[in-house]
């Protein structure tokens, strides 16, 4: 049984007791634990169930790597599904539950998947549900996803808040073990700004555990030291907690910092996103032990070697009594020494080398540890537990010699540096023979800007295995990493480093060598995923030999663990199958993030009320104390129509209508883009702009204007002022502001530099305020507005007046064909405006109106809106335009465009009006049906609407529409879609419907 | 519009503030224009360093003298400050000083909303440092640094008019979205501590 020990545990209190819960039962753990130790301790070996076959499933690992221990964890708001109990620190109330099982972890319904294996090879569901085809969806999809998946999504809102941050550094190092340490000294004491994540709790990594001696201290001590003189140097800053998650182009890197993942106290953010920039960037990340591939390595109770020793020595948890350790190298001996240094029972070391191990194996043997060269594990005995292992020769196919009893099986296949940082921004990867490793190929790192390096390894993540080497890499790297970023620095001298020498792993990818079929279809390479060797082998033999068309069919690799375990060892037997070495078969693309991030970190700030941004009008207060229905408009917010109690909102939008043509009505057009547009070249710019001469406009005088882009296609319409001889101030619709902008700067930058223009966008500065309709001079001269009679102050004029009190620009422009001046004035004085003329407009029956009432009031007008009447392929020309395309400029944006043979096509679809033979309103967006069928037996299309309402001055459906030939067809009746019906009978008619002479906007 | 005046401007969110590990707080209406043209042209030089009695700032500065100031925004803009009492002088000093055509000036004062984050020095620092992708730390943004940058999803500038302070300045429609995500920035419990 797993246990805790009376004594031993570096990072746990024993004096702090924290209690937890596992699938609802309550346990104890202590402070320092890991929910994996804390689990030990409870003999709770088993952690859950794997993914495709429910086999019960251990813990394999202490760390990031680990791919079977994953918990649904807290509650509620705070659930998080997918957790690795051995990254999870235990604080007190932690809620964890295991995942993939159903009705429990012990009875699990699922595991007949396993029995039925031989049903589920390598790509089944390429080859299983193919037929009938109609069933994939109701049938096959449904269940597929019942039964994957591994945790539960969360059910509420997350409860938690996340942040980002920006930091900058000369050099940040990932990894905070002792060549990281080591490293950010080197960096640190040349005064570079030093940046140092580590993504445990702990500073020093596996130093601790593994022993060894350094400057006549034990490696902890040193850690301390070094950590000491990096906390008392102003220039470097360090973090627990926080993984280097990805690195990307430009010294970008993200750190991923978790701040009350370990507390009980969830109070503040949860995760805190480190968006970094640093000049360099060394990885000091460490290496992965790989397990070995042998038949049950998936058993609850096989564990990596390093595994056992870290809960043994870090948390004083004994994962078993009695252990069986396998190995293809020296440094899995040391886990044998830490099984007896706790007083535990090591019943064998089976070395796969025939040649046995170094000098570690002769001390086993002094120590009175039975030593095997050359054998192998045939088989793991046990189902959720491990009970014992047959041995066999690693050479033979598994003949069984011996079966040993045990509870723990420590395998150890060799050491793959954690390259994953390096590679994600392009670096590339030898293959050492010798370590049986990838290793960073230093000569082609991830360049920067300048085409050199900006990442660089350190220690094991290295290469290095020995702590002389890791220390003396680790040094150098820190050193050549701060003369990078422009410090001086040499590498200070290695201090003395007592260790045992080691030789040399043996590569061992298959146990035994010759394992037959039945044994290779228990033997597990990716234990998330459910990959065995025999997939991988399946895969090589039905073609798929390249490793990422192996990878995807066969799911190797593609975990939440992305395959930390797996990657090595299933490319090695996809070489093996191929007969090719394994560097020309290579490796899968490492991808951030190292290990999954939560979604919350990535939103950061960006969700809630801080999604997205919502643009206001100094107006919005009041729209909102006053009914407003509001309509997005971008990201402003603009009133759609202000409903009264008990009044629908069709019911309110008719009845601004007719406030506005029968008396006067308010309106919020502080939207509405205002570009300021100054200097002596600014009439030639804006003639070029638009299709129309503004150059000619007097000042104090308003026109209408086009924008086309180069293609001749409408973009833009708006009303331009003329201010004085150099100013214009050019009216954009609502989405246009900042896009015509950025367009009129982008032709003065980059076409016209020569111009002497500036533009200037002042949307911002003023609120817009249209009062229009028939009352609405008698409005203005409630307030004591001077001049503003048709003389005064004339259709298409503009003038400076005081409203009020209050100091407007009044443009004299209207969009309703009625009597109309738009107030323009700060925007600070905006909303004491506005409710001076709801005021003073009480006794006139003044209303405000919203969207929808303009556009039914523009479209009873024939006025065209951009965005409705146009959609990015309408000329001005398809909208009848023409009155408003100069001929007698030589050139503007668009002119080459529109002669284009398809632009002046005389088949073009035009603007006309429709108007039902019923009097219903159109649906919108349906199209003119025309006579037969295309090639594709689709019916013919003439023209499609643009606009469609309900008309209350009218009392029937308006509609606007863009129909081949149609200002010739007046009069005539087309029929035009409708949904679920038959099409609907529609004449052809002019789309000026109200007040075709315009006489009621020029009073 | 330079001859409008009236009512006394009501600020975005009328003096919004939040007492957070640091403070935010709307400042109150102030004056900012902008001005366009040559920067090397004496009229624009002369009328800006005047009307703001500074200098003239470097790339990436703002000149600060008490709440008059003229920060560097582009190779031809510049950002002019005043209090909002000399905004009827200042605009009628630019009407006179800078009638060269190819020199141009528009009052923004209105467009704007304004913010300070102040409070422990590097406390300040990481507040700003949690919205926008700029080196906050007391070796690079010095007292007279002035960064155009973005607020979260809105175009943002920064300036630092001295230890303690980072002032933000941002288009007013948006000014509600700024003041939450510096509130949510600066609510006590999530200090980071990167420069203290």
């Amino acid at each position: 049984m797993s246990s805790r020990l009376a004594r031993g545990g570096r990072l746990i209190d024993r004096g702090a007791t924290r209690t937890f819960t596992f699938n609802g039962r309550a346990m104890k753990g202590l402070e320092g634990d890991t929910l994996a130790s804390a689990l030990l301790a409870n003999d709770q070996v088993m952690m859950g169930r794997s993914f495709k076959y429910h086999r019960p499933r251990g813990v394999v690992a202490s760390g990031a790597e680990e791919p079977n221990a994953l918990m649904g964890i807290g509650t509620d708001g705070h659930f998080e599904p997918n957790q690795r109990a051995t990254t999870q620190e235990l604080f007190d109330g932690l809620t964890a539950e295991s995942q993939n099982h159903w009705p429990s972890l012990e009875f699990d319904v699922g595991a007949v998947n396993a029995k039925l294996s031989r049903f589920f090879p390598a790509g089944f569901y390429y080859k299983t549900f193919l037929w009938p085809r109609s069933f994939w969806e109701k049938v096959y999809e449904p269940i597929v996803r019942q039964a994957a998946g591994l945790g539960k999504a969360p059910k509420d809102r997350d409860a938690d808040t996340y942040e980002h941050l920006y930091a900058f550094a000369d050099v940040l190092v990932i990894g905070g073990g002792v060549a990281g340490l080591t490293a950010a000294v080197e960096a640190g004491r040349s005064g570079a700004k030093v940046l140092v994540l580590e993504q445990t709790g702990h500073w020093g990594g596996r130093a601790p555990v593994d022993g060894g001696e350094i400057g006549g201290v034990g490696a902890q001590a040193h850690v301390d030291a070094l950590v000491a003189e990096l906390e008392s140097l102003p220039n470097v800053t360090l973090r627990l907690r926080c993984m280097g998650a990805g690195v990307y182009d430009h010294g970008y890197v993200l750190g991923y910092e978790r701040l009350t993942d370990h507390l009980s106290d969830k109070s503040g953010p949860r995760h805190r996103l480190w968006r970094i920039r640093a000049a360099q960037v060394i990885t000091a990340t460490g290496a992965i032990e790989r397990p070995l591939s042998f038949a049950g390595n998936d058993i609850p109770g096989v564990m990596l070697a390093s595994a056992v020793r870290d809960y043994l020595v870090n948390y004083g948890v004994a994962p078993g009594d009695r252990v069986a350790v396998v190995t293809n190298n020296d440094d899995a001996y040391r886990t044998a020494f830490a099984m007896k240094e706790a007083g535990l029972d090591v019943a064998v070391i089976l070395d796969a080398r025939e040649a046995g191990g170094g000098a570690l194996a002769i001390a086993a043997r002094e120590a009175g540890i039975r030593v095997e060269p050359g054998r192998a594990v045939a088989k793991v005995l046990g189902s959720k537990r491990v009970t014992g292992v047959e041995i066999c020769a690693q050479a033979g196919s598994g003949s069984v010699i011996e079966t040993i009893p045990c509870d723990v099986v420590a395998m150890s296949g060799g050491w793959s540096p954690v390259v994953h940082l390096w590679s994600h921004c392009g670096g590339k990867l030898v293959w050492d023979t010798e370590r049986a490793m990838f290793r960073p190929d230093a000569d082609r790192a991830p360049t920067g800007h300048d085409g050199k390096g900006f990442v660089r390894c350190a220690g094991t993540a290295n290469g290095a295995l020995l702590l002389s080497e890791t220390l003396q890499d680790a040094a150098a790297q820190g050193a050549a990493a701060a003369r990078a970023a422009g410090f001086e620095a040499t590498a200070s001298g290695l201090p003395e480093v007592d260790e045992v020498a080691e030789i040399p792993p043996a590569a061992v990818w298959l146990m035994p060598a010759g394992a037959s079929y039945d044994k290779r279809a228990k033997t597990w390479l990716d234990f998330q995923n459910d990959v065995k060797v025999s997939d991988i082998q399946l895969a090589a033999q039905e073609g798929y030999e390249s490793v990422e068309h192996a990878k995807r069919y066969t799911t190797l690799g593609m975990a939440t663990d992305q395959g930390k375990l797996s990657n090595i060892n299933g490319l090695a037997v996809l070489s093996d199958a191929l007969n090719e070495a394994i560097p020309q078969v290579g490796t899968t693309t490492f991808r951030p993030p190292y290990t999954p991030i939560s979604m919350g970190a990535i939103a950061g700030q960006g969700r809630g009320e801080t999604f997205q941004p919502l643009r206001r009008t100094p107006i919005h207060a009041w729209h909102e104390a006053h009914g407003v229905q509001w309509e997005p408009v971008g990201h402003w917010r603009r009133p759609y129509a202000f409903p009264k109690a008990g009044e629908s909102t069709h019911d309110a939008v008719n009845r601004e209508i007719t406030t506005v043509r029968e008396k006067v009505g308010l309106l919020d057009a502080s939207t509405l883009g205002k570009l300021i547009v100054k200097g002596p070249d600014a009439g030639r710019f804006l003639d070029m702009l638009y299709t129309n001469m503004m150059s000619t406009l007097k000042p104090g005088r308003c026109r209408y204007g086009l924008m086309c882009n180069e293609n001749g296609f409408l973009i833009d319409d708006g009303v331009v002022a003329r201010i004085d001889e150099n100013t214009f101030l050019c009216h954009t619709t609502t989405g246009g502001a900042d896009t015509i902008h950025a367009h009129m700067e982008e032709w003065l930058q980059t076409e016209w530099w020569d111009m002497k223009v500036h533009v200037a966008n002042v949307t911002e500065q003023y609120g817009q305020i249209g009062v229009v309709g028939p009352m609405a001079r008698q409005l203005l001269e409630v307030l004591g507005t001077p001049e503003i009679s048709k003389e005064e102050l004339p259709f298409m004029a503009w003038a400076d007046r005081t409203v009020g009190g209050i100091p407007c620009r009044i443009y004299r422009i209207s969009f309703s064909g009625e009597l109309s001046y738009e107030l323009s004035v700060p925007a600070g004085q905006a909303l004491a405006l506005w409710e001076a003329l709801m005021e003073a407009g009480h006794g006139l029956g003044v209303a405000p109106y919203g969207t929808e009432a303009l556009h039914v009031l523009r479209a009873e007008k024939g006025f065209i809106m951009i965005g409705d009447e146009t959609d990015g392929t309408v000329t001005p020309q398809d909208l009848n335009m023409h009155w408003a395309i100069s001929k007698k400029k030589e050139d503007y944006l668009g002119k080459r465009g529109q002669m284009r043979s398809h632009l002046s096509s005389p088949d073009r679809w035009k603007l006309v009006g429709l108007l039902t033979e019923d009097g219903t309103v159109l649906e919108d967006g349906a199209y003119i049906l025309d006579a037969g069928e295309n090639d594709r037996g689709q019916r013919n299309m003439q023209g499609r609407i643009t606009s469609t309402y309900y008309s209350p001055t009218l009392c029937r459906g308006i509609a606007m529409a863009l129909l081949k030939h149609g200002p010739e067809r007046m009069g005539e009746t087309v029929q035009v879609t409708k949904l679920g019906a038959g099409p609907v009978l529609a004449k052809v008619v002019d789309p000026v419907f109200y007040d075709k002479d315009g006489e009621k906007q020029d009073v | 519009m330079s001859d409008l005046t009236g009512p006394a401007p009501v600020p975005a969110l009328g003096g919004a503030a939040f007492d957070g590990y640091v403070r935010i707080a709307e400042a109150p209406q102030g004056a900012m224009f902008t001005l366009r043209g040559d920067l090397s042209s004496a009229a624009l030089k002369t009328a800006a360093t005047k009307l703001a009695a500074v200098d003239m700032p470097e790339q990436g500065r703002v000149a600060l003298n008490g709440e008059r100031a003229l920060a560097w925004m582009s190779p031809d803009e510049l950002l002019l400050l005043a209090p909002w009492a000399e905004h009827a002088s200042v605009v009628a000093q630019l009407d006179a000083a800078l009638d060269d055509p190819a020199l141009n000036w528009v009052d923004v004062s209105q467009a704007r909303a304004r913010f300070a984050i102040s409070g422990p020095d590097g406390l300040v620092r990481e507040v700003a440092a949690k919205l926008a992708p700029v080196d906050f730390s007391p070796s690079a943004f010095t007292p007279g640094s002035f960064r155009r940058s973005r607020i979260g999803q809105v175009a943002g500038a920064f300036w630092c008019p001295g230890p303690g302070r980072i002032e933000v300045v941002c288009f007013r429609s948006v000014a509600e979205y700024v003041f939450t995500l510096l509130r949510d920035a600066a609510r006590p419990g999530s200090e980071v501590r990167l420069y203290a």
